[in-house]
């Protein structure tokens, strides 16, 4: 039988023990032990990005993770990030700026895009394309995408400006 | 009263799936899950050709939490599928075809159970001599793939005969005639590689049987009918005993039309008895479901010295991969696509369909157009060089204008190319310069290419049922993929009930329930399904004036429906009542529930006999014709051969926009995977297995290499036909893109590229060439 280890984190707040197969990665720990589907796996191999969940506040390739790796540590997944501000702007303008076709890309577009405006609220257009690039979307051409990210951030600095 | 948005035609609401989409909600394929169910794994051909002799499945079958084992033994001979030659079973019997092709699998109770079994199943093959390209195919002595070819069901006469798959010829005029006509001829062979759809989303299928053996499939899909046929004839099994539904799907673009593993996930139920859930790898998907195919190409054209087409000749030899699929429809088509939106008098186009030991080739974004445009939009490129005329006045004399006719035979009564041409032209500053003076290393130009699609092709219906309270639900069958149909849809039919969008839900794809769709395929549902939601929707109101003819006690001509959901007196507002009113009798007291359906199939005869003689015809009935031009700055660095596109403005014919923002969408992504298409991407095969199949080794377009400005410029003809004049989007964008990439690599660099993709070997390759040798005059 697979050998099981018991590992303690905390995912979107929320304690959670879990016993892993040292192979299992968090992807599969967040996906088939918690149901939290929103991170996807598009390629498993950690080049898609669809996969994207934060831990300690980073964003990371879920399917490249080992979930032991992640004891102790805060992982986020798109479930557990929509009452941050900066979270609802970005969802709000991807929303209306039709940033998203079959939205299989979305949360780890979503989550990247999140890391970016943390770091820098005030992106360019190619600061966003850059931070963005380690996301694959096959439906919109990247376009609206990129527009999206710099009206989020338009709104939270509005919001920010007295 | 609440004041509603206006969100009918026209009009750009979000998709009515957003909310769920940007919360991590929507559930696709691998995010459903059912209580026990099993999951499934397969086992994979390791020979391009060769005999199964013996499964030894006992290891595999002892393991703890193995449940079910199925191979070819489970179906019979004759159960085969195809949607133009039944030609293909659920998984290989007898015979593997492809390195990759599903052998036996296995369901089990976890994954890794089920991968330990498929490594415990022993296959004992005889190898045989494989034909890995079309050419070694069709050559004398090659070996046969489908040995009992002559048997296969097929929808139309394909010709098929040894490794010929099909063969389809498109004549008018007189083409020795339209040579001897011609003050110049140019002829050329141009080659197009595989092409990966990488839906982000790999196919999966999840399937469940009840106590009495219907079997319940969710998939990755495009088509829920067309899973349910699949499935049916490879398992041998009545329609009526499978019911197909689909989650959120996570795009198409082709590759999930026709089966991929659903009849094996509903196999895996039927002898396990338990739900089965069985999710491709990456890997697995660029092994296992299809991809767009390379064609060997041959164009030869005649013109006059004044710039008059005057005659062309295509000549097509497309790879089909083991099984027919959609390959003799991509054939058929990129003839009938292949003189393009041009007048050409004198035409002879045809082409022949390979089978070969290697991995399905069928439906993708496209459909065969990106490779004949590839082909022939270069083609009038070199011809407007040699006789110094510019591209897009070339284009201009030669296009097609309404009142002209197809290749076939078919009116054109809505064509806005002329408008499509002219807006890029304008937008992208062409007659500035076409070729910009060189910066250092960079070397610039500007491209054109133009190419038409369809809109309009097979059956459709919608049923629109006005619920007790006066909301609506609508229910077409038709899968939304991601390009957000359920949305434009909803549009359509709160447009002709003069409700707000909130009132209409969409039913979910149902074989069960839903009238019949074809497929989201061919650029194809707006314009049909549209068609059928205004009709259906018509018939719910003329029954909801029926209800408030009786009650006003007037005639139903005195009435009119107004915003809202209301049903008034010409002219008089106030004097009106209710839907939820009318509903509310019609359920508890007179006539009945009010249920609007309409059904319909594209009846437009692609071939008029009168003008063209046509042999293996495999779309008899297709059009509704729609148009697009594309200019691309593309910049060429001459000390890597790298090209990159800066700028690109791409101008559609659409009909109609229902949803501008959704149809720029369209045409933003339809460039973008164009671009991939005309710069890197490749499915390469070593020998006989794929190189390339992950998303490591296999590149799609990212953020940074999508063109900086990208200009989505949406033309509008308003098609009479149309639903409130709406044509179709869904290919457009993409079919001109590889050309006009391609025209401007040429004009920079003075040189013919005719291989795709553009590479940067390529590329510099072909400017060292084109350096070398003196400009002629």
């Amino acid at each position: 039988m697979t050998v099981r280890t018991l590992t303690t984190l905390q995912i979107n707040g929320v304690q959670t023990d879990a016993r892993v197969a040292l192979s299992d990665t968090l992807l599969t720990l967040v996906r088939d032990h918690c149901y939290l589907t929103g991170a996807k796996r598009g390629c498993n191999q950690g080049v898609c990005g669809a996969c994207t969940v934060l831990t300690d506040g980073v964003p990371v390739r879920a399917c490249i993770t080992l979930a032991l790796d992640c004891d102790d540590k805060q992982v986020s997944t798109i479930e557990g990030l929509g009452e941050e501000p900066t979270m609802q702007a970005l969802q709000h303008a991807f929303i209306n700026c039709g940033a998203f076709q079959c939205g299989f890309c979305t949360s780890g577009m979503l989550i990247a895009a999140l890391a970016l405006l943390r770091n820098n609220p005030r992106p360019s257009a190619d600061d966003v394309r850059y931070a963005l690039s380690g996301n694959l979307c096959r439906c919109t051409g990247y376009k609206k995408i990129v527009e999206a990210v710099l009206s989020a951030s338009e709104a939270i600095s509005d919001r920010n400006t007295p | 009263m609440k004041e509603y948005i206006d969100f009918g035609v026209g009009k750009s609401p979000p998709q009515i799936e957003a909310q769920e989409k940007v919360c991590g909600s929507a559930q696709y394929i691998a995010d459903l899950y059912r209580p026990n169910m099993l999951f499934g794994a397969i086992l994979q051909s390791p020979y391009a050709h060769a005999r199964i002799i013996a499964y030894e499945v006992s290891k595999a079958r002892a393991m703890t939490g193995v449940r079910a084992i199925v191979t070819g033994d489970d179906v019979q001979e004759h159960w085969r599928m195809g949607a133009f030659i039944k030609d293909e079973h659920a998984i290989a019997k007898g015979k593997v075809r492809y390195v990759g092709e599903p052998v036996a699998a296995v369901a089990a109770d976890t994954e890794s159970i089920a991968r330990a079994a498929i490594s415990a199943i022993e296959v004992t093959y005889e190898e045989l001599p494989a034909a890995l390209t079309p050419q070694e195919a069709l050559a004398s002595g090659a070996a046969i793939i489908h040995e009992n070819s002559a048997d296969f069901v097929k929808v139309f006469e394909t010709g098929t005969a040894g490794n010929l798959c099909s063969r389809t010829s498109f004549q008018e005029g007189n083409i020795e005639q339209g040579w001897r006509d011609s003050d110049l001829i140019f002829e050329g062979s141009y080659q197009t590689q595989p092409q990966a759809h990488v839906s982000l989303e790999p196919c999966g299928a999840l399937a469940e049987i009840d106590a009495s053996g219907r079997i319940t499939l969710w998939s990755a899909n495009q088509s829920v009918f067309r899973v349910q046929a699949n499935v049916c004839e490879s398992l041998g099994l009545p329609m009526s005993r499978l019911r197909c539904l689909t989650p959120r799907i996570g795009a198409g673009f082709g590759n999930k039309m026709e089966a991929h593993i659903q009849p094996i996930a509903a196999l895996l139920a039927a002898k396990s008895r338990k739900a089965v859930k069985l999710i491709l790898s990456r890997e697995q998907d660029f092994e296992m479901v299809r991809a767009r195919h390379p064609f060997e190409i041959r164009f030869k054209t005649g013109v006059k010295r004044d710039g008059t087409l005057v005659a062309r000749e295509v000549e097509l030899l497309a790879d089909g991969g083991a099984f027919a699929d959609d390959s003799p429809g991509v054939l058929g088509y990129a003839l009938l696509m292949s003189c393009g939106p041009y007048k050409i008098p004198h035409a002879y186009c045809h082409g022949r369909l390979a089978y070969t030991n290697k991995m399905r080739f069928g439906a993708f974004r496209g459909f065969g157009v990106p490779q004949v445009a590839f082909a022939g939009e270069t083609q009038i490129d070199e011809i407007a060089d040699a006789l110094k005329l510019d591209p897009i006045d070339f284009r201009c004399k030669n296009i097609k204008k309404d009142g002209d006719h197809w290749l076939g035979g078919q009116l054109i009564d809505s064509n806005g190319l002329a408008e499509c041409l002219q807006k890029v032209r304008l937008s992208s500053g062409w007659d500035n310069g076409r070729v910009s003076p060189r910066d250092g290393v960079k070397r610039r130009a500007l491209g054109v290419a133009c190419s038409a699609h369809i809109s309009g092709l097979l059956a459709t219906g919608a049923i629109v049922r006005l619920l007790e309270d006066g909301t609506v639900l609508l229910n077409t069958g038709s899968v939304d993929i991601g390009q957000g149909s359920n949305t434009v849809l909803s549009q359509i039919c709160a447009e002709a009930l003069k409700i707000p969008l909130e009132r209409v839900s969409v039913a979910s794809p149902d074989t069960d329930g839903s009238p019949y769709n074809w497929g989201t395929t061919a650029s194809r549902v707006t314009y049909m399904t549209g068609t059928s939601v205004i009709r259906a929707a018509g018939e719910v109101e003329r029954k909801i004036k029926e209800h408030a003819a009786e009650i006003f006690e007037c005639g139903i001509e005195d009435l009119e429906i107004i915003p809202g959901g209301l049903v008034a007196l010409k002219g008089v507002a106030q004097k009106n009542i209710s839907f939820a009113a009318i509903s509310g009798r019609a359920h508890w007291a007179v006539g009945g529930p009010i249920i609007g359906t309409h059904t319909w199939v594209f009846e437009q005869k692609t071939v008029d006999p009168k003008r063209a003689v046509v042999v293996g015809l495999p779309f008899p009935q297709i059009g509704g014709f729609v148009f697009n031009a594309t200019i691309v700055d593309a910049e060429i660095d001459e000390t890597t051969g790298k090209c990159r596109v800066e700028r690109a403005w791409s101008a559609c014919d659409v009909g109609r926009a229902i949803n501008p923002t959704m149809v720029e969408g369209q045409i933003e992504g339809g460039f973008v995977q164009g671009l991939g298409y005309a710069l890197f991407e490749e499915m390469v095969w070593n020998g006989a297995a794929i190189a390339n199949p992950t998303l490591m080794d296999y590149k799609i377009p990212t953020f940074v290499e999508a063109p900086r400005e990208m200009h989505s410029i949406i033309v509008e003809t308003n098609d009479p036909r149309g639903p409130y004049g709406a044509k179709s989007v869904g290919e457009m964008g993409m079919n001109s893109v590889a050309a006009a990439i391609t025209n401007a690599v040429n004009a920079a660099l003075n040189a013919r590229l005719r291989c795709l993709p553009l590479t940067s070997e390529r590329v510099l390759l072909a400017m060292l060439e084109s350096d070398r040798t003196p400009t002629t005059p």
